[in-house]
């Protein structure tokens, strides 16, 4: 599947990049000058995961954010007030001051889940978005992300797990950025790619250079259509790298300043920027007209976020419970009558193939199918019959290796 | 009461579409206890789903599920086992509608509690971790038709509610249910025995040693009034302070553990709402500080029973 960009669409990506950047920036001043009330993560070198990824949903798609997925929460059509406001503990953010950082959401038009701080739990919970949209007819994609740290909880077992058997329509983006808070990724997992962990639920997977916004793009896009179509859950892992500590207050004095340079060189913004002059989708013009309009957005945004009142004290108690504030109806779109009786009556009994015998079993190579679909040109790590890659080969983009 | 659960489910299901349950072996097994036999075979494979052994991924996609729409019913096998999902349940669950205004209307439900010798993970009371997290609602039922009208106020309520239901009592309760649909309130205790003497609070399997033990003292010219809480979460302040205006005396029994049991809560706000209005003081007969024992002899000591509960009562009724 070639998947191509048009013009406009390319330059969008920089937008939201550059947004996401410029944002980060702003907020960072923000926080020298105690305005911001919490804590601040970055995503510095990081946004054309959060930007390509979320750029290949559909508006009726569900994502969840992780905490350095600003950018995803941009394309999603949230804007830089929001995320001001929630870091600034505002009375006009999303969530009126209770919670803050990107720990916000929309139920009803952006389809936004809003992220704890405890990791791995949204993925189940994305897997029971999948399973309802699913259940409703809907044909959504729910998306999330996970750090390389992250894929080590329970949780991100047992919902990878679930929605493998339910065949849930989930991409899970693992963001390998190498750290989790001050433990290198090598201490954490022992595997080479954490895209292989995919294996042990059978489902597919793709490993991607996090820092090239346009192959994110094009891996996420055709992960998201693949979901789409019913195939079950996909698993992709992008390389890239935490360019800051964990949070503002971590010097990150434990990664080897070498590796710092090695990823600075392959700065994704710098990166895209080049790839646009070189591919003559933009001039000097059109990049300073693009940049004017997100600095004009942030400045108005920053006024609105600096001139809004913190909440009221007396908004403490408030909410806890839902008391007839929410009317809760699924979106239908099949038929009801297809889920009641009696057109929903079965025969409870399970078809069991195989039995499980051990001679039955699948040979290696046969077993492999499902993952070669993304391992053609990678024999090493998914041995499968010539014959089977070949056909499969065909489908599938050259995958998108990192080499060390 | 197992029965009325059942039909509460099935009722419930056939009313809304919404409806759906998942957990382990609910579907063709028709569950541990067979609360949800015959549901699969009549609702489908879609809205009776058998899940991996995986509590955390259970309530994850319960919520995911409420998210869009649907009323999920998800069941730990034993209750004991939702320690396993206490961080989706009160991180994830509980803080949803306050923090980002997303209700969560599922109701998680399960066996428990003790008196059939399950031994230290299959004997669990754990509602007290729940009821110190403001978001949930925690429903405790003692008789079939509170059972079967409770759940359906559960399932149709816009919040998190963590059903539980004292195993003991499955088979052991019996009474003719209504025909045709009611609901029991969330939030309302009821008097199920009027007295003038003393006021004995409880909830679950305890709601019945209470009453065993009601009946021991009016024979002695005691006359005890019963309350059952029935949801612990919120708690009906209103019940237990108008009661212990009439009788001057509380005494609460719960089969949960001694410290940090719910007695002690309601002692705090009996002497915040009606301390002039005590004659004695606040007295409970609880389980013991111990994980539940497996040995007959050992749960048999390890429980509240009629005699321990009736021994109190008389103490209480003397001041």
């Amino acid at each position: 599947m070639k998947i191509s960009l048009r013009r406009e669409q390319h330059l969008e990506l920089y937008y939201y990049m550059k947004l996401n950047r410029a944002l980060e920036e702003q907020m960072v001043r923000l926080f020298r000058q105690n305005k911001i009330v919490g804590g601040l993560y970055s995503s510095l070198g990081q946004e054309a995961i959060s930007v390509g990824t979320a750029y290949a949903l559909e508006p009726r798609d569900w994502l969840a954010p992780m905490i350095r997925n600003i950018g995803a929460l941009l394309v999603k059509g949230f804007k830089p007030r929001d995320i001001l406001t929630q870091h600034m503990a505002k009375y006009t953010s999303p969530t009126l001051g209770k919670d803050g950082t990107s720990h916000f959401g929309d139920l009803k038009v952006r389809h936004v889940v809003s992220p704890i701080s405890m990791l791995g739990d949204l993925i189940p919970v994305m897997t029971g978005i999948a399973m309802a949209g699913s259940y409703l007819g809907q044909k959504i994609v729910a998306m999330t992300w996970i750090g390389d740290g992250g894929t080590s909880t329970g949780a991100f077992h047992e919902g990878i797990n679930l929605a493998a058997v339910q065949k849930a329509a989930l991409v899970c983006i693992i963001e390998n950025n190498q750290w989790a808070y001050s433990t290198p990724v090598r201490r954490q997992v022992p595997t080479q790619d954490l895209a292989d962990r995919a294996k042990a639920y059978g489902i597919p997977s793709y490993v991607v250079d996090g820092n090239d916004v346009v192959s994110v793009y094009q891996v996420s896009k055709e992960a998201v259509e693949r979901c789409r179509s019913g195939q079950g859950p996909i698993l992709i892992e992008a390389k890239t790298m935490r360019m800051k500590g964990h949070a503002q207050h971590d010097a990150a004095e434990y990664v080897p300043k070498a590796m710092f340079e090695y990823w600075k060189a392959r700065d994704p913004l710098d990166r895209y920027e080049k790839h646009l002059t070189a591919s003559k989708l933009w001039d000097a013009q059109t990049k300073a007209e693009i940049d004017a309009r997100i600095e004009r957005e942030l400045q108005e945004d920053l006024e609105f976020a600096e001139s809004s009142p913190l909440p009221p004290p007396e908004l403490v108690e408030q909410g806890v419970y839902c008391e007839g504030c929410h009317t809760i109806e699924p979106d239908w779109q099949r038929p009801k009558e297809e889920l009641v009786p009696p057109k929903s009556s079965v025969a409870a009994v399970w078809e069991v193939e195989d039995f499980g015998a051990f001679e039955k079993r699948e040979e290696p190579a046969a077993a492999a199918k499902q993952s070669t679909v993304l391992a053609s040109g990678d024999g090493r790590r998914h041995p499968a019959q010539p014959s089977a890659r070949k056909e499969k080969a065909a489908k599938t983009p050259a995958r998108n290796k990192v080499r060390r | 009461m197992l029965e009325a659960i059942r039909q509460a489910l099935f009722e419930e299901m056939e009313r809304d579409p919404a409806v759906v349950l998942l957990g382990e072996d609910v579907g063709v097994y028709g569950g541990a206890f067979k609360v949800t036999a015959g549901l699969l075979e009549r609702f489908g494979w879609e809205r009776v789903i058998d899940t991996p052994i995986s509590e955390t991924a259970i309530v994850g996609a319960a919520v995911g599920m409420s998210y869009l729409g649907l009323r999920p019913v998800a069941e730990m096998q034993f209750i004991d086992f939702i320690a396993c999902c206490f961080n989706q349940l009160t991180n994830f669950v509980a803080k949803s509608h306050y923090r980002w205004g997303a209700p969560v209307p599922m109701v998680v439900r399960g066996p428990s509690g003790g008196g059939v010798h399950g031994g230290p993970f299959h004997s669990a009371n754990p509602e007290m971790y729940f009821v110190h997290t403001p978001g949930l609602k925690v429903v405790y039922p003692s008789t079939a038709y509170d059972a079967k009208g409770l759940l359906k106020s559960a399932i149709r309520d816009n919040n998190p509610v963590l059903f539980f239901e004292h195993k003991f009592l499955y088979r052991r309760v019996k009474e003719e249910l209504p025909s045709g649909d009611y609901t029991v309130p969330l939030g309302k205790a009821v008097v199920r025995r009027e007295g003038r003497d003393l006021t004995m609070v409880s909830y679950a399997a305890m709601m019945h040693t209470s009453m065993g033990a009601a009946e021991v003292l009016a024979k002695e010219g005691i006359e005890a009034e019963v309350i059952d809480l029935r949801t612990l979460l919120p708690l009906d302040r209103e019940t237990l302070l108008a009661s212990v205006k009439k009788t001057n005396k509380i005494l609460v029994v719960h089969e949960d553990t001694r410290t940090g049991g719910i007695a002690g809560e309601i002692a705090a706000l009996v002497c915040e709402g009606a301390f002039e209005d005590l004659d004695g003081p606040v007295l409970r007969v609880t389980s013991l500080d111990t994980p539940v024992p497996y040995s007959p002899p050992l749960e048999e000591r390890f429980l509240p029973d009629v005699q321990r509960v009736a021994a109190a009562a008389r103490d209480l009724a003397r001041y």
